[in-house]
């Protein structure tokens, strides 16, 4: 099967210096969910960061068999959807609405077809009852629902998500985890938070110190690494 | 978080809202050379002058005390040199300063407050804007929003801390912190404003903040235009000849 990103020997310095990435090598399939897992700093967000061409470093890139580089930059940012974080920083316009077109727009369909793009987008997300309103005044979880569907507005092939529990309640992590397995895209993951992790990804890789040093199942790796395992069982209920 | 009050008019439902930003720029642009080029403000000047801004107003339901209020923040600027006017022996010039940096300034906001931010860039740029200007523009707009969040935060931090409370001493080791604090502020704006502009590269953004709504001149937006510049040119004239 040909993958859908292929990352060979890829790295990545900061202009300070500090060396985030080093020598990366990554693949994901279609259909597939792969957490990233790893300390801070370990450089999972910088790689994130690369497969959409916000970044750049040395090494290949493959996005959908097309080069990163310049040239493509249009096309794979439209064929790869980027959930941020924080959605305050993705949440740029002063409507819902307009915000969930801007990807649309962007690429160059017309102000109609952009709307429709949109409003399906956030009916996707349940969203659609918001599509007047100021983005500011919604909630944690209503916000990372909207951007996601300023991510799906675009129809990308890919999704990368950044931790995307961060500000959600358990009920607002349970309702993200449910819609984001309706989503037929591949995806990535990047994540502290190993409970979600597991209930989504198909498979993970552990970052440590700019390089992917072990993959497999969540549970693997967490076991292996000892990593958020002794807070886990007690929290949560499971082992 | 609070936000900026004149991005809130603009999304009311008043007439002057659903106009063509071209048209309410063009009758703008009036007003500006007729405020600025009038010799005398005379009493009947004024009143001339209040006309269309009240015309704005209402058409644009906006609120007269908040308008005046932002309005007078131009008044430190334009204060030294009607100060410098007044203390050379000429206090009518530096009084008709004051007055028309005032109406100049309420005559802005009463367009952008009747016209959401990415709308008024489009008519400007539709009217010829070089596309650099739009775009310093709209980043500055955005960032606004940014730095005006960033102090909210952080001013809630420093609440949260005690700061705002006790006697005089602290006070004024608040204000000497409120040095660094501005310093990071501008840090921090940074770092969010890089995080944004990251955001839009993300979905595809190059050089314009699109948007949904399709300027089109209609009919009552060729009434705006031609009835505020024949209007406002007119009331120039007879001023102009009466004196």
């Amino acid at each position: 099967m040909e993958s859908l990103i292929r990352v060979r020997n890829l790295r990545f310095r900061y202009e300070d210096g500090t060396s985030a990435l080093d020598g990366v090598n990554f693949d994901l399939y279609p259909g597939e969910t792969v957490a990233l897992l790893g300390p801070n700093g370990s450089g999972k967000t910088t790689f994130m960061l690369h497969l959409n061409g916000l970044l750049r470093g040395e090494g290949e890139v493959m996005v959908c068999g097309l080069p990163v580089d310049k040239a493509n930059l249009e096309e794979i940012r439209r064929r790869v959807g980027l959930l941020f974080q924080d959605p305050d920083e993705q949440l740029f316009m002063p409507t819902v609405l307009e915000d969930v077109a801007f990807g649309p727009l962007c690429q160059g369909w017309n102000p109609a077809d952009a709307q429709a793009r949109a409003l399906r987008a956030l009916s996707q997300v349940g969203m659609e009852g918001a599509a007047g309103k100021a983005p500011y005044h919604l909630s944690a979880g209503e916000k990372r629902r909207v951007a996601l569907a300023a991510v799906l507005a675009t129809e990308p092939e890919v999704l990368l998500l950044d931790e995307p529990t961060t500000y959600l309640d358990p009920p607002g992590q349970s309702e993200l985890l449910r819609l984001l397995e309706g989503l037929p895209q591949a995806k990535i993951l990047v994540t502290h938070d190993t409970w979600f992790a597991e209930a989504i990804a198909t498979r993970a890789a552990f970052f440590q110190r700019g390089r992917i040093v072990a993959e497999g199942s969540v549970a693997e790796l967490r076991h292996r690494f000892g990593w958020a395992a002794r807070l886990l069982p007690r929290a949560c209920g499971r082992d | 978080m609070h936000h900026l009050v004149v991005d809130e008019w603009s999304r009311r439902p008043g007439w002057l809202q659903q106009r063509d930003p071209r048209a309410k720029l063009v009758v703008l642009l009036t007003y500006l050379v007729c405020v600025s080029t009038m010799r005398e403000l005379t009493p009947p000047a004024l009143v001339a002058l209040t006309v269309p801004l009240a015309a704005g107003l209402v058409l644009g339901k906006l609120p007269v005390s908040g308008v005046a209020a932002r309005a007078m923040l131009v008044l430190p600027f334009a204060g030294p040199v009607a100060l410098a006017a007044w203390l050379g022996g000429r206090p009518a010039q530096g009084l008709s300063l004051l007055v028309r940096a005032f109406l100049s300034a309420a005559a802005v906001l009463v367009v952008a407050g009747a016209t959401p931010m990415p709308l008024l860039l489009r008519g400007l740029e539709g009217l010829g804007a070089p596309s650099f200007l739009v775009l310093v523009v709209q980043f500055l707009h955005r960032y606004l929003f940014v730095l005006s969040e960033q102090a909210q935060h952080m001013r809630l931090a420093a609440l949260s801390r005690g700061a705002g409370h006790g006697r005089a001493r602290r006070r004024r080791a608040l204000w000497r912190a409120a040095g660094g604090a501005l310093a990071v502020l501008f840090a921090r704006s940074h770092a969010r404003a890089a995080a944004i502009h990251r955001a839009m590269l993300a979905r595809g953004y190059r050089s314009a903040i699109p948007s949904l709504a399709h300027m089109k001149m209609g009919v009552p937006d060729w009434w705006l235009a031609a009835a505020g510049v024949i209007l406002i040119a007119g009331l120039r004239t007879v001023l102009a000849l009466g004196s």
